[in-house]
């Protein structure tokens, strides 16, 4: 039932008490939440890195739903590329390779120039770790990690190739903050099923892979380098070009993968 | 079981249900609704967050000055929802991925701060908690009945297992997209508002007026 009006009204309404109270609260609120962020913290990281690898193993289409992700992910093989040769960096071991870490440090990545930066990545590790996928001994897909800005949210994901490092294979994206509903078309299995036979550069070499405003019309001459984009999600489906224009652009992967190109990708 | 600690309890699920009467919480009811599965756990956290806000708050209030009273509720009630979050995080990765903003967005769902409010403000500790155990099981039961309905009619499965074999995988069933879309919600929450006040007729909002014919004397 309730109770009768606080009697002590007058009391509780000073300002000493207001403040005392008010510090009290927020005092023991963030020590609540911090404990909890951190107690939770590596089994968050795992969950993580689990993903991640899921992701992995769904963009190379090796992925069963009940598959053990560990067991699996061991068929994949990780590189760490130097990305202005595009040649590997075997003094690097992709195990201990943390490129996100990286990708902070001053020291081992640089400040993408802004009129290259369309994907509004900032900065980028100076090494890139790519996994390969081999079967019967020769590579079979290439797996690109690639990240930039789509319309709220910096988008991370991966671009699968064919070994012609040409031909898309899949794409996934693990991690943004796109509008609900509209901008997450970029997770959605029919649209990233669109990606699948695409090509990257056409037969001068030139980058025309994009998402396109609306449907891919039939008559379109590069319907081979287009995919479909979603109404109401323009800004997300630009955001998407930019990061393949950035990423497999020259000061992405595009060195590595003229590598690989020209026959030079064990 | 008092009668006092019945009501705080068992009120909020029929009587007094914060969906189909107040019509609070509807925006969380709408949009986690498609399937089953999150809707549970959607159900679980909330319940949690409104049952240990309104003891927190229950706690404090003979201390808490009333001209920062709300912000308080507010700081509690957001920080047991960062906990709750960071929880599905970390122990239901795939289906925090689902509920994704809606879990965060329980800090504005009006039912946990309408309890503190009016509930837990004004009474002890234990009751003040069983109240947000009822208030989160009313608002459960609203949204198991539309999660249901709405796997069930929209994809013919519950909790993922096939119920109504898929009329593309050779079944007799035909899913009504319609269903997994967002106005459904809308249809169904409607619908069971419609039933609950036919069975409870005193849930019936008075008009608020009538229209009749005017007299003459009536204008001046």
């Amino acid at each position: 039932m309730p109770e009768p009006a606080k009697e002590s009204g007058a009391q509780t309404d000073t300002v000493a008490r207001t403040l005392l109270v008010a510090l009290f609260v927020s005092l023991l609120c963030s020590s609540l939440v911090a404990s909890a962020a951190i107690v939770l913290k590596p089994r968050q990281v795992e969950n993580a890195i689990e993903e991640m690898r899921r992701n992995i193993l769904q963009v190379a289409g090796l992925w069963a739903p009940d598959a053990d992700v560990d067991a699996l992910f061991e068929s994949i093989e990780a590189r760490v590329v130097d990305l202005e040769t595009g040649a590997y960096a075997d003094g690097i071991n992709p195990e201990a390779y943390d490129l996100v870490e990286a990708s902070k440090d001053p020291a081992r990545s640089i400040e993408i120039p802004s009129e290259l930066d369309v994907a509004k990545v900032g900065r980028r590790a100076k090494h890139a770790l790519v996994y390969l996928v081999r079967r019967d001994g020769e590579l079979s897909k290439i797996i690109l990690p690639i990240s930039g800005y789509g319309l709220w949210s910096t988008l991370y994901g991966f671009l699968a190739l064919e070994a012609d490092a040409n031909t898309v294979a899949n794409i996934t994206f693990y991690e943004h903050g796109e509008t609900p509903g509209l901008g997450d078309f970029i997770v959605k299995p029919a649209w990233r099923e669109l990606w699948r036979g695409k090509r990257a550069f056409d037969d001068s070499g030139e980058l025309e892979l994009r998402v396109v405003k609306g449907r891919v019309s039939a008559d379109d001459p590069l319907a081979d380098y287009h995919v479909d984009g979603v109404s109401g999600a323009t800004l997300t489906g630009n955001g998407v070009t930019n990061i393949i224009q950035y990423w497999l652009g020259d000061h992405g992967y595009g060195p590595f993968l003229a590598k690989i190109q020209a026959g030079g990708g064990s | 079981m008092s009668t006092e600690t019945k009501r705080a309890l068992l009120k909020p699920i029929v009587d007094d249900n914060p969906v189909t009467l107040h019509v609070l919480g509807i925006c969380s009811a709408l949009a986690v609704t498609t399937s089953l599965l999150p809707s549970l756990y959607m159900c679980v956290a909330l319940t949690v967050v409104a049952a240990l806000s309104n003891a927190a708050v229950s706690a404090i209030r003979h201390i808490l000055p009333s001209s920062i009273r709300i912000i308080v509720q507010m700081t509690i009630i957001a920080s047991l929802v960062i906990v709750v979050d960071e929880s599905l995080k970390a122990f239901a990765f795939e289906t925090s991925r689902e509920l994704s903003v809606f879990v965060g967005l329980i800090i504005t769902n009006c039912i946990v701060l309408g309890r503190t409010e009016s509930f837990a403000s004004k009474n002890p500790v234990g009751l003040s908690f069983l109240d947000g155990i009822g208030n989160g099981l009313g608002y459960s039961t609203i949204l198991i009945l539309v999660a249901t309905t709405r796997e069930l009619l929209g994809a013919g499965t519950l909790l993922g297992y096939t119920v109504f074999p898929n009329a593309a995988d050779g079944g007799w069933y035909k899913p009504n997209g319609m269903m997994l879309l967002p106005p459904s919600a809308f249809f169904v929450i409607g619908l069971i508002i419609w039933a609950v006040r036919t069975w409870k007729a005193e849930q019936v909002e008075k008009p608020e007026f009538r229209i009749h014919e005017v007299h003459r004397t009536e204008v001046l």
